[in-house]
């Protein structure tokens, strides 16, 4: 319905132009097209990668292993699964990229460049698309949106592995660490552990979303919040079970249940909310403009073709790019 | 009891060596046991805190938790301490060998270089105390037992950990345990112990195996070492702060959604696995001598051949009783005992001067490839 300005009357004012018809135009073309949300999700096997995921959206989206027993690759891998959900009209193309191998072996020496090779290559692939003379009017994003790494609860600190991945990492796709098995620590031990953590990512430089320098000030007290309680603590599990009529999903030992949605016994539900409910746009976007950019940048500066544009500073790249980007 | 002790009318042709088991039990809880305990696994896995909780004392007073920063080019250290503990009038010097820094480097091929090394060192101080000329006081610092810590996260054992035990089966009893139990539930505990079991079989690796007992033991023992044996490998928790549960005091963690109780048999393997310290302590030391020392001393002893050795192992075999040795060099050589104690002496220096050498030589060959590998 159109909304009527300060000093016009409520009912189809003279002066209504109907520019507000332009945020539903769009939501109704976006819908048509569905969204496009790729996820990659790094770490040791037995972390509970995979349950997690299927949690996440709750739906099987992530890799089904064949049987019980996949022998151990040599090299990390990098597999792909595609599906698409939907939900209240609205279609979303969930891409889940899994990295089994990685960490695993006995000498883990550059166990993360099949991932970082992945990464830019994508990049790559959606450079080569945007150059081309003849582009699709739609380029097929497979670029990575956002990455979960899965840090293992010793309860100490990151170790040397964890630290060099996301060295690397933080610089070319929108990290988010997470503390997997969460149900192995107390709460004492979870504080603790989350105080080791943050300190560390600090100490080696290790920017991890949401990334304070490029947000928004009307995102920032929300960002904070999320800062405080980074990495995540989660339980993941898909079996429900009943509790006094109620359904819940959790994981059930002896000695009590551990309920995944509660946000008392660990952060799922916040991971939940960040990554799909409010921040989810803006994954997709920041990788677009920030780290794809960068990317490109870096790849283009390396050409010595004419074609290539100066760069004069960030900003004014970054104006350009986005009037010259579509919608 | 009869007030004369030296006769016992009640019992004709008793002579009384039916006391002997008492006399080698006051005597031996007179002079105290030894034991030593290595604990290898990565850190995190709770290998401090099961330490603390079996033994009740806490072992590390002083320990600071390292930063990931000092976690780069961190090498596998050894870390020994003792304590004496005394239970019932019984002295237990134990000994808790930890492996700090075990599989967290990124290249984790050499982390089992220096644990190896030290087990071999311990059987080498132990043969060269037992082939020395005063052999009263040998102090036994061999390792009886490795607790194996597995990581519950993962699906089995990782390469590390079958690589480690098919290089220790055969130096050190290994007791495989599954750390931090309370992550998985109990379907998943008993998927992942067979999933273990299968795979230690599958690469021919062997750990401890509890005797069984003989048939004329006690119903209850039986069934309780039965037990034991199923349960391998441990599921265990530790932990070392009392709660109160329903008006009990008990040790366990807590958590938002409930207790877990460390000493409960429903809740985890903590119990058995005391109970195996407890009742096969006794037989981890005899496994211990009588097959990987004899195994360590045959390789030894072969590797380093040639008479002196020999001679001083004649010198030795001809002043004690006969043991299960079977190196034929040794038949073949006969010296009189008196001009042998003199070769001996000497014999025992170049043996030692020898070793020096042969550490000196390994040092260096791994000083060099160090410098290769930083190049």
């Amino acid at each position: 319905m159109p909304q009527a300005g300060p000093g016009v009357s409520p009912v189809e004012g003279v002066t209504y132009v109907g520019i507000d018809t332009l945020q539903e135009q769009t939501r109704l073309k976006a819908l048509r097209r569905g969204y496009t949300f790729n996820l990659l999700v790094v770490g040791r096997s037995g972390l509970g990668k995979s349950t997690f995921v299927n949690t996440l959206f709750k739906a099987t989206v992530a890799r089904r292993k064949s049987g019980e027993e996949e022998p151990l690759p040599s090299t990390t891998e990098v597999k792909t699964v595609s599906s698409s959900l939907s939900e209240g009209g609205v279609r979303l193309n969930l891409t889940i990229t899994d990295t089994p191998g990685f960490g695993d072996h006995i000498n883990n020496e550059n166990c993360w460049e099949p991932i970082v090779s992945y990464i830019e290559a994508q990049y790559g692939r959606y450079l080569q698309e945007e150059q081309k003379v003849d582009r699709l009017l739609h380029i097929p994003d497979t670029r990575i949106h956002c990455c979960v790494y899965f840090i293992p609860p010793t309860g100490h600190s990151l170790s040397s592995l964890d630290v060099e991945v996301l060295q690397r990492l933080d610089k070319i796709v929108n990290v988010v660490p997470v503390v997997a098995k969460a149900d192995t620590l107390t709460l004492e031990e979870r504080a603790a552990f989350k105080e080791r953590i943050r300190a560390d990512l600090s100490d080696h430089a290790i920017k991890v979303y949401p990334l304070q320098e490029y947000e928004d000030l009307d995102d920032a007290p929300e960002n904070m919040k999320i800062r405080e309680r980074l990495p995540f603590a989660v339980v993941g599990s898909t079996t429900w079970h009943e509790i006094h009529g109620k359904k819940l999903l959790g994981r059930r030992s002896n000695w009590g249940l551990v309920e995944v949605e509660n946000k008392s016994h660990n952060d799922f539900a916040y991971m939940r909310d960040m990554l799909i409910r409010t921040h989810m746009q803006d994954l997709i976007g920041s990788t677009a403009e920030r780290h794809y950019e960068n990317f490109r940048r870096a790849r283009l500066s390396t050409k010595t073709t004419s074609k290539v544009n100066i760069v004069n500073g960030q900003d004014t790249d970054h104006m350009e790019d986005l009037n010259e980007s579509k919608i | 009891m009869s007030t004369d002790t030296f006769s016992n009318p009640d019992m004709p042709g008793y002579v009384g060596f039916a006391n002997l088991p008492n006399q080698i039990h006051r005597k031996s809880v007179k002079r105290g046991f030894e034991f030593t305990l290595m604990v290898v696994g990565e850190s995190g896995l709770g290998k401090s805190t099961l330490i603390n909780t079996l033994f009740l004392t806490d072992l590390y007073p002083d320990r600071v938790l390292s930063s990931a920063q000092e976690n780069i080019d961190k090498t596998v250290k050894i870390d020994v301490s003792t304590v004496e503990i005394e239970e019932r009038g019984v002295k237990v010097r134990l000994t808790v060998v930890d492996t700090p820094g075990y599989g967290d480097a990124i290249d984790n091929t050499d982390c089992f270089q220096s644990i190896i090394q030290y087990i071999n060192e311990q059987f080498e101080r132990y043969l060269q105390d037992e082939s020395g000329l005063n052999r009263r006081h040998i102090v036994d610092n061999r390792v009886h037992c490795c607790f194996y810590f597995i990581n519950p996260a993962g699906h089995g054992l990782k390469p590390l950990d079958i690589q480690f035990m098919k290089q220790l089966h055969n130096k050190v009893n290994i007791v495989p345990v599954l750390a931090k139990a309370d992550t998985l539930t109990k379907q998943e505990v008993a998927k992942l112990k067979r999933k273990v079991l299968d795979e230690i079989e599958e690469n021919g690796i062997h750990i401890y195996p509890l005797p069984d007992c003989d048939t004329d033991e006690e119903e209850d023992y039986k069934e309780q070492v039965r037990q034991l044996k199923e349960a391998v490998p441990f599921a265990v928790v530790g932990s070392t702060t009392v709660l109160d549960v329903g008006g009990k005091k008990v040790r366990g963690r807590q958590y938002p959604w409930g207790v877990i109780e460390v000493e409960n048999p429903n809740h985890c393997d903590f119990i058995k696995l005391r109970c195996l310290l407890g009742t096969h302590m006794q037989d981890l030391t005899e496994v211990t001598q009588d097959v990987h020392y004899e195994n360590y001393r045959s390789e030894r002893l072969a590797k380093g051949g040639g008479s002196p050795l020999a001679a001083a192992a004649t010198a030795i075999n001809n002043n004690s009783h006969s043991s299960t040795n079977s190196l034929p060099s040794k038949k073949q050589i006969n010296s009189p005992p008196v001009v042998g104690q003199e070769k001996d002496r000497m014999v025992m220096e170049l043996e030692e001067k020898e070793a020096q050498i042969r550490k000196m030589q390994e040092m260096m060959a791994r000083m060099q490839a160090q410098l290769q590998d930083k190049k």
